[in-house]
């Protein structure tokens, strides 16, 4: 993520993602999810958790974290980080949220390609 | 034939009086007492808490009826005594009782003082002295508005505080210029104030009460003060004190003053009579506090046993403020004066406050405000006139640092002197604790059993614990309330309690009102709060579907693969050709890979993509299925045997039966799942003994079972009780769901709830007491109609979309 002209995708409105929850992004390579904090921040990570892929899409977020809904992992909205003693993490990719709407990274169209790289 | 023993009145110390005879002597007197009160004997200290919600009744209960009938107490209840006749050894009450008696015990403890302004006989102007005021005040609260607290002192600030916790907008009119003046000087009064005034609760000092305005129909409306402010109440309460209710005992002949005069043996000027408690005037001083007159009772529960060698000799009073929060101790003597000398502590970013009056080397007085946990040893050092100048440098550092003593608590507490003072409400010392922990106590109930450390007021719990784990080492286990989870350090039960007493309506407000330490709590507590607030509030509470877990949040079961399970009700096990045929057309419509029979007799469809999940419920619904809830803490089925309609040894309609319950019960939530079942005999095909509610059918009628489960550990049921019709089952059924639905711990199966609770207590709310099993039903009855919509209906005609449906990719296009 050190593109020097690094290019934006809109994906939705910020009201289109619930406060303290997510949404799902389908690309090419895979599920991205997509998630807005209690105090509006946006984070997208892959939507499958470091240990058994669950959808970390459909867990309760609180904080800046998410618990995945399978077996409670805990996963680091910013860092991609399992938190506590679970060890683990999944990719992030770089948001921001200009006039309402989210935007997300160009790169995270080339999720899947880099992991078999 | 035994002699005879009269009390007059139920309160504390004619209670610990009766406690200290029957330790000496437990058969010497045939006893009655007679309670103005209709009750039995409770911890009047505790009102506050249950003023507050902190507490309930049954919590501070000191005598319960077991204890009467084991002491072979008659108990003669709601009847107050309006005469002595002294000549013919008799008393006589209101009711018409007479009762003879060799040995008297007056204990009429006092009465409220009542500030003698126009208004004061005004409905809604109430004093605080027992259940009755607390319970009046609670009804006031119930409706909100506004109340009036006329009395800055102990009661008066108790009272704010626990209506204020109600939900009432509180003011408290104080006639000094500080509160609690008569324990407090000024700076700790400040601090008071303004720790009081942190809690929303006006405070109007130099408040002198002019009248009681009523609103011309006979109920209170304001309260106008000398200066001509009016503020509105819908209540007052007035707390401005107490006076010894001395008024019979004069009428009988017997020496008053203030209060009922009383020997060093709390003899009255008849040597056939005691006085005892709050009643009484002991050289010169009245008490209005707990202590003393568990002092008082030793001296006559000795004196009724013949030993007359153990005399009272007055009390040194220590108090401490029960708002929970505000931590405030002060005991002694602490007037300015000539001979007196004074170390202060102040930090005021931290609002403490601790000062030490000194005469002569010795404490004679301590105000402790912010940090209250040195006051027991101040108190200790006071009442023991120790020499403090060795240490009178450190001293205001508290124990831990004075004389460069030790740091650890545990050390500390090694280090008080065997006659050092552990509970100061029930005078009980270490020595006694310790004796008991080496005679074979382990528990903190069984050294409160023996020692009565710790068993008023509560507050002294951490120092009784510390000993136990100093005499037992590893062997006690500190039964620590253990925290819902790392937000907070309040126990599931603590949650619950306070939601109901802070009338606490949205997780925002918990969070707040409870200090949570994380800003939007975590996946174990956020789902436990939305359950009791749902459960607390019905129909008025929103669900916040931010805080279920994604089963519960799309209603349906999540697999290992992301996709999801669909299980359509089919009530009590039955179905049709029609809602078969539709179960198959969706399994082909939608290519659903697996069809599974499950163990709660009905259809799982396994493998639904999400995004299919709306219309698979549109299609079932066309065919008249509901959701199953297979995917919630809910109710889950009702399974049955077909019962007499099919079977040679039925004996009821099990099936009807069972499809009655689950259509009256489906859509609650409840703390964990519930799975029901009913048999139609005892053979028990559809192992009604393994369900959190089972019902067998008998000949005579039906047997209910409850609290069983197959889960991890398999939990038969207990039985509840038989009932004669499917009516009575209905009820029954229903309390008891509700009564678990209020008082479990989220994710508490019901046999967890049970462990927890006894089964006393639930036998008493569902089955022996009707009213309340009535009360129960009528609560379920009302929270199911905000419950019983199909959520699957609801989200295939389009609810909640954003839920099922991924965020569109077409059209992407890279902007700047």
């Amino acid at each position: 993520m050190k593109h020097v002209n690094e290019k934006w995708l809109d994906i939705a409105s910020l009201e289109d993602i619930p406060r303290r929850g997510g949404r799902v992004l389908k690309t090419a390579g895979g599920c991205i999810a997509v998630f807005r904090t209690v105090d509006d921040q946006v984070f997208a990570l892959e939507d499958r958790c470091p240990h058994k892929q669950g959808p970390l899409s459909q867990g309760i977020v609180h904080g800046a974290s998410v618990t995945c809904p399978l077996h409670n992992w805990v996963i680091s909205l910013e860092s991609g980080e399992a938190q506590g003693a679970d060890e683990g993490s999944v990719a992030t990719f770089a948001t921001q949220v200009r006039d309402g709407r989210v935007l997300i990274t160009e790169a995270c169209l080339r999720l899947g390609q880099e992991a078999d790289a | 034939m035994k002699e005879k023993l009269v009390v007059i009145g139920n309160g504390m110390a004619a209670g610990r009086a009766l406690e200290e005879l029957f330790e000496r002597d437990p058969d010497r007197y045939e006893v009655t007492v007679f309670n103005a009160e209709p009750r039995v004997n409770y911890n009047r200290i505790m009102l506050s808490p249950v003023l507050s919600g902190e507490k309930t009744y049954e919590e501070i209960l000191i005598h319960d009826d077991q204890w009467y009938a084991d002491n072979r107490v008659n108990l003669i209840r709601g009847e107050e005594v309006i005469a002595i006749n002294r000549d013919a050894r008799k008393v006589i009450s209101r009711a018409g009782t007479v009762a003879e008696y060799d040995r008297l015990i007056v204990a009429t403890g006092s009465l409220p003082f009542i500030i003698p302004v126009p208004g004061k006989d005004l409905d809604g102007v109430l004093t605080y002295r027992d259940l009755d005021d607390v319970d009046a005040m609670l009804a006031a609260a119930e409706k909100g508005g506004r109340a009036v607290v006329i009395g800055g002192g102990l009661l008066g600030l108790e009272a704010a505080a626990g209506l204020k916790m109600r939900g009432m907008d509180v003011t408290v009119l104080h006639l000094m210029p500080t509160l609690m003046e008569r324990q407090l000087d000024q700076s700790a009064g400040y601090l008071l104030q303004s720790a009081i005034e942190a809690r929303s609760i006006n405070v109007v000092t130099r408040a002198n009460t002019h009248e009681i305005v009523g609103d011309g129909a006979g109920a209170v409306k304001a309260v106008r003060l000398d200066d001509g402010t009016e503020i509105d109440a819908e209540i007052v309460v007035m707390a401005v004190g107490i006076k010894p209710n001395a008024e019979l005992a004069k009428e009988a002949g017997i020496e008053v003053n203030r209060g009922v005069l009383v020997d060093d043996n709390m003899r009255t000027s008849d040597p056939a009579i005691y006085a005892v408690g709050e009643c009484v005037e002991h050289r010169g001083a009245c008490y209005g506090l707990v202590a003393p007159l568990y002092e008082m009772a030793k001296s006559v529960g000795a004196g009724l046993a013949g030993d007359d060698s153990l005399i009272y000799g007055g009390s040194i009073t220590a108090t401490k403020l029960k708002v929970t929060g505000v931590d405030l101790y002060s005991a002694g003597d602490f007037a300015e004066g000539d001979d007196r000398e004074e170390i202060v502590l102040r930090d005021a970013s931290q609002s403490i406050y601790k000062r030490l009056v000194i005469r002569d080397n010795r404490i004679v007085g301590a105000v402790l405000f912010g940090d209250t946990a040195d006051g027991p040893w101040f108190f200790q050092l006071m009442k023991d006139q120790t020499d403090i100048s060795e240490m009178r440098e450190t001293l205001i550092f508290g124990q831990g640092f004075a004389g460069a003593g030790p740091l650890d608590p545990m050390a500390a507490v090694a280090a008080l002197p065997d006659d050092a003072e552990i509970c100061g409400c029930n005078g009980v010392c270490k020595s006694k604790i310790v004796a008991a922990i080496d005679g074979g106590q382990t528990t903190l109930e069984a050294v409160r059993a023996t020692t009565k450390a710790s068993s008023s007021c509560g507050s002294c719990t951490g120092l009784v614990e510390q000993l136990l784990e100093l005499g037992l080492g590893d062997a006690y286990a500190r039964p620590a309330v253990q925290s819902m989870c790392g937000c907070t350090d309040l126990g599931h039960g603590e949650v619950r309690r306070l939601i109901v007493a802070k009338q606490l309506k949205s997780i925002p407000a918990v969070m707040q009102e409870l200090q949570w330490k994380t800003s939007c709590g975590c996946a174990k507590c956020r789902p436990a709060l939305n359950f009791y607030l749902l459960s607390t509030w019905p129909g008025e509470y929103v669900d916040d579907q931010q805080s279920r877990f994604i089963n519960e949040r799309v209603h349906a079961n999540i697999q290992k693969d992301g996709t999801y399970s669909v299980v359509p009700r089919m009530w009590g096990g039955i179905t049709t050709p029609d809602e078969l045929r539709a179960i198959a057309n969706v399994a082909d419509k939608f290519k659903i890979p697996t069809v599974k029979v499950t163990g709660g007799q009905r259809i799982d469809l396994l493998g639904v993509k999400k995004e299919d999940l709306p219309a698979v419920w549109g299609d079932l619904n066309a065919a008249g299925m509901v959701s199953g809830h297979a995917y919630g803490k809910a109710l889950r089925t009702v399974k049955t045997c077909v019962g007499n309609e099919w079977c040679r040894f039925g004996t009821q309609a099990s099936v009807d039966l069972g499809v009655r319950m689950e259509r009256y019960l489906w859509g609650s939530w409840t703390p964990h799942k519930v799975k029901m079942a009913v048999s139609g005999c005892p053979r028990n095909c559809a192992e009604a003994t393994i369900k959190d509610f089972g019902v067998i059918c008998v000949d005579s009628g039906f047997e209910l079972h409850f609290a069983g489960a197959a889960g991890m550990e398999v939990k038969e049921t207990k039985l509840l009780c038989r009932v004669d019709t499917a009516d009575e089952v209905m009820e029954y059924c229903c309390a008891l769901l509700q009564l678990y639905r209020e008082e479990a711990h989220y994710l508490d199966r019901m046999h967890k709830w049970l462990d927890r609770v006894g089964m006393d207590h639930v036998m008493e709310a569902v089955v022996e007491d009707a009213d309340s099993r009535r009360d129960l039903h009528a609560r379920f009855v009302h929270a199911q109609k905000f419950a019983q919509n199909d959520p699957w209906e609801e989200r295939a005609k389009g609810q909640d979309a954003h839920e099922f449906n991924p965020l569109p990719i077409t059209g992407l296009e890279a902007v700047a």
